[in-house]
Parts: structure tokens; C-alpha cells; sequence
């Protein structure tokens, strides 16, 4: 049943959106603190549990499936309803910032890649050396 | 006329999946004719959605882009929040755990250094500016961290609303710009794998902005950005409006 799938999904969003309101005001914060992030952890989880393979497997799978496809047009939609006009009403103190920011962010991205582990291949030939 | 008004409006939603389609298929159209796919279809969609939100915005002054006209509201029920987080997890179906792993102390770092990186940068602008008052830094240079931290900090400090105003449109500039900018870079920064893409949304945070971005690069990256990006406001709205604004006292106050 595709529902099944989509059930799971809901539940892990719920869940997980849940769980970063309670982290956002234990620690004092107006704001869910990674509540999207630990629903994907649960999706993940749950999709390698035995208990819960069946619903990510097979026709349930579709559901999950679905949504994951309907993420760009999501998107596509998501754009629409920006409020671009606040954006460039902001005058030049707002442009620059946002877009200084961006570009340091930018800049800063193959430079803190630098820490993550080395991909399976890269790390056997380091241990070839050693 | 009115059949059909009364029609669309009572079914928002549907009549919003059907316009986004029609988007999507045109774009891919002139991405097909005009780039030979060079620039990608979802790339145009996404910068097609933005002008239609900021003829939205001229038509109606509203602030949620075309979704404020009415027959079209649909479009902002399907942009919104919910749908948007809904379809996020759904990408993490399907992720590798050794993957994320894989990551780990970079994307841990990457969302400290986002966001130190962009208040800062917003500091120095604010204070380019001529601002000397610390409440007004802080709140701007909340706002380069995104457009939630913004509003979250200046309304804990107390800041005027022309400030918060101010720092809402720089995020709302940040976010924009990396829907739009981040596919023409993705080569310059090693945009290309999973490690890359958590640091990218660490640093980045905005998760509209990361969203888009990365659907307009790779779709396949989405997951492990959006992961990372979810935990960037959060961050801010803790430590912009207590440690930041403390040390932002000291230097200028």
C-alpha cells in the first residue's frame, strides 16, 4: 500500500519537527532547531530497521518516492512566493550584505571540505604510502 | 468568468500543481532550445518563480510573492513550509549513512562558520554604512545570517523597525542569490559530492535558498545540504542575540 510509505514519512516529519521545537526551547531559542535534519535521520533510520523495511520497500516505497520527486516543482513553487520586491526595496546596505555573504560562504566551501575523510579510494592509497 | 474564478480559488492547490507543470515544461523548453540544455531546466524554473514572485509583489504588495493573488494562492500553499520540509525528508530516502559519516566534523563546523562568517560580513557592512549603534549592527548582521535571525535578534534587542526591515531584505538578498548563484559556482568550490554539499549547506544555512540551489545543480546533492542547513538558524538565533550582541556591545557600545 503506497500510503504505508507515506504514513512513514509523515510521522518521521512530525517527529522530527517535534523534536527541534523541544531542542529550540530547552535551549532557549525561538526557533526549531534542526527539527527537518533529525526527520531525515529518522527516515533513514526507520528505511534500515528491520522493522520498518517493509514499509520503504516495494509499492510503499512509490509514496516516499512521490514526494521526493515533487521536491523540485516543490521548489519551483516555493520561488514563486518569495517576497522578491522586499529584497530589492532593502536599497544598497541590504544588497551588499547579502550578497558579501554570500560570496565569503561561497569562498569558504572547498576550504572547510578539506576536513571531511577522504572518500574510500583516496584513503586506501594514503594507507599504501604509510 | 466568475464560474471559473470561483472554480480556481476553490481548488487552489490542484489548479497550483497544474500551473507549476506548465512552468516547469516551458522551462525545460528553453532550456532545450536556447542552452541546449546547457543551463539547467530546474535552473530557469526557479529564476522564472522569482520574477513571477516580484510581479506578484509590484501587483499586489503583499509579501508572499505571487501567492498573494488570489486565484494563485494555491502556489503558496504548495511553497510553503509544509510542503517544502515534507518533500526534503522524502529526498533523504535513499541517502548513504557512510556518506554523511563521512562529512562529519566538517559539516559540524561548516554551520559554526556559517554562521560567525556571515554575521560578521554583515557587521562590516552595517558599520559601512555609518551605523554605530550595537543593537542596529546586531540585527543587520543577523540578517546576513538569514532572514529568520534577522527579526528573531532585532525583536530580542529592540531594534527599530526600520532596522529589522533592513536586515530581513539582506537575508532575503542571501537567499536569493545562492537559489541563483549557486549553480553557476558549483564548479569553482567542488560542489560535486555529498561531503562537499553538507559544508556547502552548513555554510550557506539558508535553507530556501540551499533548497533551490542545489536542485538547480545536482538534485542528487539535495539531501546532504538540506541536512546540514536545517540546523544553521537555530544556531543563529541562539548565539546572534546573546554571545554575538555582547561582544558587538563591548567593541562599539
Amino acid at each position: 500500500m503506497i500510503v504505508y510509505g507515506v504514513a512513514l514519512l509523515s510521522a518521521c516529519l512530525v517527529v522530527g519537527l517535534f523534536l527541534g521545537e523541544l531542542l529550540g526551547s530547552l535551549i532557549g531559542v525561538q526557533a526549531n532547531v534542526g527539527g527537518v535534519g533529525i526527520a531525515m535521520l529518522l527516515l533513514i533510520l526507520a528505511c534500515n530497521l528491520p522493522w520498518f523495511r517493509p514499509l520503504a520497500e516495494g509499492a510503499p516505497s512509490a509514496g516516499i518516492k512521490f514526494w521526493s520527486a515533487m521536491y523540485i516543482p516543490i521548489v519551483v513553487a516555493m520561488a514563486a512566493r518569495q517576497n522578491v520586491v522586499a529584497a530589492l526595496d532593502g536599497g544598497l546596505l541590504a544588497l551588499t550584505a547579502g550578497v558579501a555573504a554570500v560570496i565569503v560562504s561561497f569562498a569558504l566551501v572547498p576550504l572547510i571540505s578539506r576536513l571531511s575523510k577522504p572518500s574510500p579510494e583516496r584513503s586506501d592509497s594514503i594507507q599504501g604510502v604509510e | 468568468m466568475e464560474e471559473l474564478v470561483k472554480v480556481l480559488v476553490s481548488n487552489q492547490l490542484i489548479f497550483a500543481f497544474a500551473l507549476v507543470g506548465i512552468t516547469i515544461w516551458f522551462s525545460y523548453w528553453l532550456s532545450d532550445t536556447f542552452t541546449g540544455g546547457r543551463i539547467h531546466g530546474s535552473a530557469i524554473a526557479i529564476s522564472l518563480g522569482l520574477v513571477i514572485a516580484w510581479v506578484g509583489g509590484v501587483l499586489e504588495g503583499g509579501n508572499k510573492g505571487i501567492a498573494d493573488v488570489e486565484v494563485l494562492a494555491g502556489i503558496g500553499i504548495m511553497g510553503g513550509a509544509m510542503f517544502r520540509d515534507f518533500a526534503i525528508v522524502a529526498t533523504a530516502f535513499g541517502v548513504d549513512i557512510k556518506e554523511l559519516k563521512r562529512a562529519g566534523i566538517a559539516g559540524v563546523v561548516s554551520v559554526i562558520a556559517g554562521v560567525v562568517v556571515s554575521f560578521v560580513v554583515g557587521v562590516v557592512i552595517a558599520i559601512a554604512f555609518g551605523y554605530d549603534d550595537p543593537v542596529a549592527i546586531t540585527t543587520i548582521g543577523a540578517g546576513a545570517v538569514t532572514y529568520i535571525v534577522g527579526p528573531v535578534t532585532g525583536a530580542a534587542l529592540g531594534a527599530s523597525s526600520e532596522v529589522i526591515a533592513l536586515s530581513v531584505a539582506a537575508g532575503l538578498v542571501k537567499s536569493i542569490l545562492v537559489m541563483t548563484g549557486t549553480p553557476a559556482v558549483a564548479r569553482f568550490i567542488g560542489l560535486d559530492n555529498p561531503q562537499s554539499a553538507m559544508v556547502y549547506g552548513g555554510l550557506m544555512g539558508t535553507t530556501s535558498g540551499v533548497a533551490a540551489g542545489l536542485a538547480a545543480t545536482d538534485p542528487k546533492l539535495v539531501p546532504y545540504g538540506a541536512m546540514t542547513a536545517t540546523f544553521y538558524t537555530g544556531l543563529g538565533c541562539l548565539l546572534v542575540p546573546s554571545a554575538f550582541f555582547l561582544v558587538i556591545r563591548a567593541l562599539f557600545g
